[in-house]
């Protein structure tokens, strides 16, 4: 056959052709172009228009940022500057106005000896997050203390204070000890947030060191109360005194032991901060105190409702129903205009307390609305076969839940938490509409009423619209990460 | 747990909540501080500064009553109140007196049930326009868009205003007055209306403020004055009191300057019985004999802070017109003191 | 009888309210009751505790006093010698349409961008990656703002359309010109359309506080006709098709019975257009499109479309692959692939999120004040609280509309994913 073949064909190949290099339409740059923008009329159109709009906008505002001034005391002498150095008709941004006013923009009227305190309580905030947030990566966790112990070690040097080093060492001292005894970071770490929110509240809005933690104690009361209770009376009643215990304890027992410890201590440093008002809060404070706090109690909030929602007890259902729909039925700043018009009304008279925590609870209700439905929808999509192996194992309705279908609902839930979290974030700046001063329009107009700055308006904008765009983005992509680490599946 | 923690904050806070009671005057100086409503920003009237300190021509009435009444005008304070939430926030008594530019009209007096203490700024509403509109009256508008400030009574009385002269116009009601300004440099309406004080505040920080002008019709009258709660007399005496001592002491070249002076005794029996040198008019409202020599000296008499905030040397330029005295041609009368 | 009803009871011990399963949720139930009652109890006793306080009453009388104010988007006949309750339906009117268009321009941008942030453009992928992720995390109320301001920078103002007889001697152009013939006005203020009018118009019926246009009705009969007789030509012809195999030619049949109709109604009214015309400060004629009502349009149906867009490309994303390489199998190209084959399935995943964020779009619209747009958080809650300082009341009143409209949307939004819900059988 083959020797046939061979007579057949007249010619053979003995050398193979030295390889050429690809078309120039079909390698390097040209050929991604062609793969990637024009591979089709409908895309070449599309990939024109998108260069067309990014020119037309690149256009439009980079004369704007090129002819920046940064350095001025008001519109004035900016403008002044830009027609100086640019020529009459040249339009530039005036940064100057952040440069002064930053202080504000970022605490409002916190007093500005204390700016440490906030700081201070951000930086605590990564420390109480850390173990929960990265817990995989203990050498990063290293290089994150690092920086946030150099930190802190900056801001108390200067601002003179040696109270944050003393908090921070106090805090690492308790790390260490830990990691020393072999602790697992995450699960044994729960307490640390709540400590954590005692410290902020009390470097944030000062006063005596007791006040937090009397109301801490509560909790530790409760949690004795349980402890003994449970095995004489059995579990119904050990929860209910662990809920009365606390309130009985804030209520009553709290001022007293406040008031003794205060008198018995002198008002200096580690027992007693200078106390700042609420109203004093302005800015980025305001935003990230409420925002915060809101996260942090419409998340636990939205779990009860998300049970009571699926509940088998029809009147129990029926309110979680009916407050979850009446607080998503309504626009937030409807729900503000009730903390600052309305509330005043349905407590009883003469009551009058701080705004600031008016607003949080209303915001944390509307996020606690939204978070239920998120998780509503993770319990919805745990396969049926979830509940049925946990009530196989005999857990009781509490067991099964915090063993079994919370973990993985949450972990289903957590794309639609976190953008719950962000939408809350975003929404703190409503709080202008009852004039609380918000960074983005009650600080801005609050400075735009000044005799320097007034007639600005793009700047502070662009600015604050960039600081919430850099914390609700990092936000996502901490979801996505976090969405990724705890995925379980293999596809 | 964490649903108890919520509990507990609830908890927290309904100590700390605290109680107004018919005697203001004594809330006042048991918490050793006067909460004072004012505008979360008005160029001249109240602003913060680059400090955060509250500056302003409301912001000096705050300041006087609080020396009056506590002899500290520091201890004040400020809390920023839009024109939706100022009504109930003095009605809750979530603050003792509000002075934020606000016109004394009949139905909040006797309606609202709040009670005002005299007039601080006698203003009325104007109408700003491009000067190259060719425009010289506001009577010459008719079918021009009209960009108004809302939550005031602006928009009533430019309603009135255009219905009575039988012109149609276009209404822009903008919250803010920074959206206004920038809709009105831009040309999206042809006029800006507010009240005049605030246009000339508002001419002033244009880039070229001779390229507009304000028209000369006055189309309402806004008395602008503080305002505290029906019901509380004593209250409502000290603050009317209070700002008429800012303008009596004026009126007696009383200044800041040479209040100290003046207080240990001169020849006019009204100034020392004003400064509490004769008699004890103090007593009479329930504070002690010094309360206005230290209302004037907190920043100065009417006057001075008229100067001080808004005046003609200051960038937003206003003349006194109707804020002057009476024995200047203006409305500025102070009761007798005696 | 006697017998029967102890035989339980003297088997019942205190405790089991507790303790028995079957009682507990009983229990649990009538003490959440009871809270609740008392909870209500106590706020309503403060409530009128304190209205008496301040010698106030409940009464929401004040929504027949003269309103007094200008709005300047009525929809609905409005003046300002109208009653409260009126400005506030217009105002809910203006929330209505803001809302409905924004939903409608929101879906289709959304779509659009979620579709584009998969395609195999680069450019084009990365830029809706942008604009989503910008969009996304930046609050609204930025955004509506930055519309407004955006708009009235860059459009121009009505004097610059004006020309003067100095400009036509020196051969100047106006620094801006109407569109599509000299009918279309975008200016600063807002953009100015033709106004269809009729010359020999039939009058109004008034419905109510709702005066309806009888020359519309017919107007919109008229098409509604074409369009019957339209679909009824075509059935009839596919009918003969097969009985006969033959299709008669209609395309003209149906054309005229498309058009026809209209045409004739059209003449018989009168019709024509009336174009806006440069007369004073401004154009007049015509209909004017105001900039708040774009730009607050604009501003929110672009951040919605950025969280229908995540949407979107979640619920493609979650069609399995097989799905495409099956309908390419088929022969199928890209475009129709998406239309016939992925879009109909992801849309059960695509729906229930798209009904937050419509409810969510219908209260962001609340934010109108902030560029002068008069919704009903304007006039009910706005200068209608100010004028009365009936807070109470106002704000009740609000979010009890508010609460009806976003029950009415998702319920009907409900109505439709229950419609396309995947039918198992």
């Amino acid at each position: 056959m083959s020797d046939l073949h061979s007579e057949s064909v007249a010619f053979v190949r003995d050398t193979m052709l030295t390889p050429q290099s690809p078309p120039a339409s079909q390698a390097g740059a040209i050929k991604w172009l062609r793969e990637n923008l024009f591979s089709g009329p409908m895309n070449t159109i599309l990939t024109i228009l998108g260069v067309g709009i990014v020119v037309y906008l690149v256009n439009l505002g980079l004369p704007w940022f090129l002819h920046s001034v940064w350095n001025a005391n008001s519109l004035a002498e900016c403008r002044s500057a830009i027609t100086a150095t640019w020529g009459p008709d040249a339009h530039g941004a005036c940064w100057a106005m952040i440069r002064e006013r930053w202080s504000q923009f970022m605490f409002g009227f916190y007093p500005n000896v204390f700016y440490w305190r906030p700081i201070l309580a951000l930086l605590l905030l990564f420390v109480a997050l850390a173990p929960i947030l990265f817990a995989e990566f203990s050498n990063r966790l290293t290089i994150a203390g690092g920086v946030v112990a150099a930190l802190v070690v900056w801001l108390a040097a200067s601002y003179g204070e040696w109270l944050p080093v003393g908090i921070l060492a106090v805090v690492a001292a308790i790390a260490g000890l830990l990691a020393v005894q072999g602790t697992k970071w995450p699960h044994n770490l729960i307490w640390f947030p709540i400590v954590y929110a005692g410290i902020a509240f009390w470097l944030l809005w000062g006063g005596s060191i007791f006040t937090p933690i009397a109301a801490l104690a509560g909790i530790v009361v409760g949690w004795l109360a349980f402890r003994i209770l449970a095995p004489i009376a059995g579990n119904i009643v050990a929860v209910t005194a662990a809920v009365v215990a606390p309130v009985l304890w804030w209520y009553f027992g709290s001022e007293p032991v406040i008031d003794l410890l205060s008198r018995a201590l002198p008002r200096v440093e580690p027992f007693w901060l200078p106390p700042v008002d609420s109203d004093q809060f302005g800015g980025f404070v305001l935003a990230f105190v409420i925002g915060l706090t809101g996260i942090a109690f419409s998340l636990p909030m939205g779990i009860v409702l998300a049970l009571g929602r699926r509940s088998d007890m029809l009147l129990v259902k029926a309110l979680c129903v009916g407050f979850i729909e009446f607080i998503r039925g309504v626009p937030l700043i409807t729900l503000l205009f009730t903390a600052s018009l309305l509330l005043n009304y349905f407590l009883p008279p003469g009551t009058n307390f701080d705004i600031i925590l008016r607003v949080i609870i209303m915001v944390t209700l509307f996020s606690a609305a939204y978070i239920a439905e998120v998780i509503r929808g993770g319990l919805a999509a745990l396969p049926r076969g979830q509940y049925e192996a946990a009530d196989a194992l005999g857990l009781d309705y509490w067991k099964a839940q915090r063993l079994i279908i919370m973990p993985q609902a949450l972990k289903i839930s957590i794309p639609g938490i976190v953008s719950s979290f962000i939408g809350l974030f975003k929404d703190t700046t409503l709080v202008v509409f009852v004039a609380l001063l918000d960074p983005l329009k009650g600080i801005t107009d609050a400075v735009r009423a000044s005799i320097e700055w007034k007639g600005i308006y793009w700047e502070p904008y662009i600015f604050v619209g960039a600081i919430f765009f850099l914390v609700c983005f990092s936000m996502s992509r901490y979801s996505m990460y976090l969405e990724n680490r705890l995925k379980r599946e293999h596809r | 747990m964490k649903k108890s923690v919520f509990l507990g904050t609830l908890a927290a806070t309904a100590l700390l909540a605290g109680y107004a009671s018919a005697a203001t005057l004594d809330d006042v100086k048991a918490r050793g501080e006067l909460n004072c409503g004012v505008n979360t920003g008005l160029v001249g009237f109240a602003a913060p500064d680059a400090n955060g300190n509250w500056q302003g021509f409301d912001v000096a009435i705050c300041k006087a009553v609080a020396a009056a009444v506590l002899g500290d005008a520091t201890k004040i304070k400020y809390v920023p109140t839009t024109s939706e939430t100022r009504f109930t926030a003095l009605a809750s008594g979530e603050i003792d007196v509000l002075a934020r530019n606000t016109t004394w009209t009949f139905s909040r007096d006797t309606d609202l049930a709040f009670t005002f203490t005299g007039v601080n700024y006698y203003d009325g509403q104007g109408f700003m326009v491009k000067k190259d509109l060719g425009v010289t009256s506001a009577k010459e508008l008719d079918g021009a868009t009209v960009c108004i400030q809302t939550g005031t009574t602006t928009e009533l009385n430019l309603a009135d205003f255009f219905k009575v002269n039988n012109m149609s116009y276009q209404p822009v009601a903008i919250q803010t007055n920074a959206e206004g300004e920038q809709q009105f440099l831009a040309g999206a309406c042809d006029a800006y209306t507010t009240d005049a004080s605030g246009l000339a505040a508002t001419r002033a920080a244009f880039a070229s403020p001779d390229d507009y002008i304000i028209l000369p019709e006055i189309i309402s009258k806004e008395p602008l004055g503080p305002l505290v709660r029906q019901g509380d007399d004593q209250w409502a005496d000290i603050n009317r009191w209070v700002l008429n001592a800012l303008v009596a002491a004026e009126e007696y070249g009383v200044t800041s300057a040479n209040v100290e002076e003046l207080s240990k005794g001169t020849d006019n029996p009204e100034i020392n019985r004003m400064l509490g040198n004769e008699g004890d008019l103090g007593a009479m409202i329930g504070l002690d004999k010094d309360w206005a020599k230290r209302a004037v000296s907190a920043s100065g008499n009417y006057g001075e802070i008229f100067a001080a905030t808004i005046g003609e040397s200051t960038p937003i330029g206003l003349a006194r017109g109707l804020n002057a005295q009476w024995t200047q041609g203006g409305l500025l009368y102070s009761p007798p003191f005696r | 009888m006697a017998t029967f009803a102890d035989t339980p009871k003297a088997n019942f011990r205190l405790g089991m309210l507790i303790y028995d399963t079957r009682y507990r949720s009983v229990t649990i139930q009538i003490v959440v009751l009871f809270l609740f009652m008392a909870g209500a109890a106590w706020l309503l006793n403060n409530l009128f505790t304190n209205l008496a306080e301040r010698g106030k009453d409940l009464s929401f009388s004040f929504l027949w006093y003269r309103a007094g104010y200008d709005i300047n988007q009525t929809l609905i006949p409005y003046t300002n010698d109208d009653t409260h309750f009126r400005a506030m339906l217009v105002g809910l009117v203006n929330t209505l349409l803001v809302a409905f268009l924004g939903c409608v321009a929101a879906t289709i941008i959304g779509v659009v961008v979620g579709v584009l942030r998969l395609s195999s453009n680069w450019l084009v992928a990365r830029l809706m990656t942008i604009y989503v992720e910008i969009f996304r995390n930046v609050p609204v109320l930025l955004w509506i703002l930055v519309t407004f301001a955006i708009f009235t920078e860059v459009t121009p103002q009505p004097r610059d359309f004006k020309v003067t007889d100095q400009m036509i001697a020196e051969g100047q152009e106006p620094a801006a010109s109407m569109l599509l013939f000299d009918s279309v006005a975008i200016t600063n203020r807002g953009t100015f359309i033709p106004k269809i009018v009729y010359s020999r118009s039939l009058g109004e019926i008034h419905l109510g506080f709702l005066p309806i246009s009888i020359d519309t009705l017919l107007v919109l009969a008229s098409i509604v006709f074409g369009v019957l007789v339209f679909r009824a030509i075509g059935n009839n012809a596919t009918k003969v098709q097969e009985a006969t195999g033959v299709r008669p030619v209609t395309w003209w049949k149906r054309l005229l019975a498309l058009f026809g109709p209209l045409l004739i109604v059209l003449v018989a009214l009168g019709f024509s257009l009336q174009r806006p015309t440069l007369g004073g400060f401004n154009f007049t004629g015509g209909v004017l499109v105001l900039n708040s009502f774009m730009a607050l349009w604009i501003g929110l149906t672009l951040y919605t479309a950025a969280f229908i867009a995540e949407i979107v490309r979640a619920g493609i994303l979650a069609i399995s692959k097989g799905q495409t390489e099956a309908a390419y199998a088929l022969g199928l190209r890209p475009g129709r692939t998406m239309n016939l084959v992925i879009l109909p399935q992801a849309l059960r995943v695509i729906i229930p999120p798209l009904i937050s964020q419509y409810l969510n779009l219908t209260k962001n619209s609340s934010l109108a004040i902030a560029v002068s747009y008069m919704d009903l958080r304007g006039t009910l809650g706005g200068i209608t609280l100010n004028q009365t300082g009936r807070e109470l009341e106002c704000m009740l009143l609000m979010m009890l509309i508010y609460l009806v409209l976003s029950l009415l949307i998702s319920s009907g939004m409900n109505v439709y994913n229950n419609a396309v819900r995947l039918k198992e059988r």
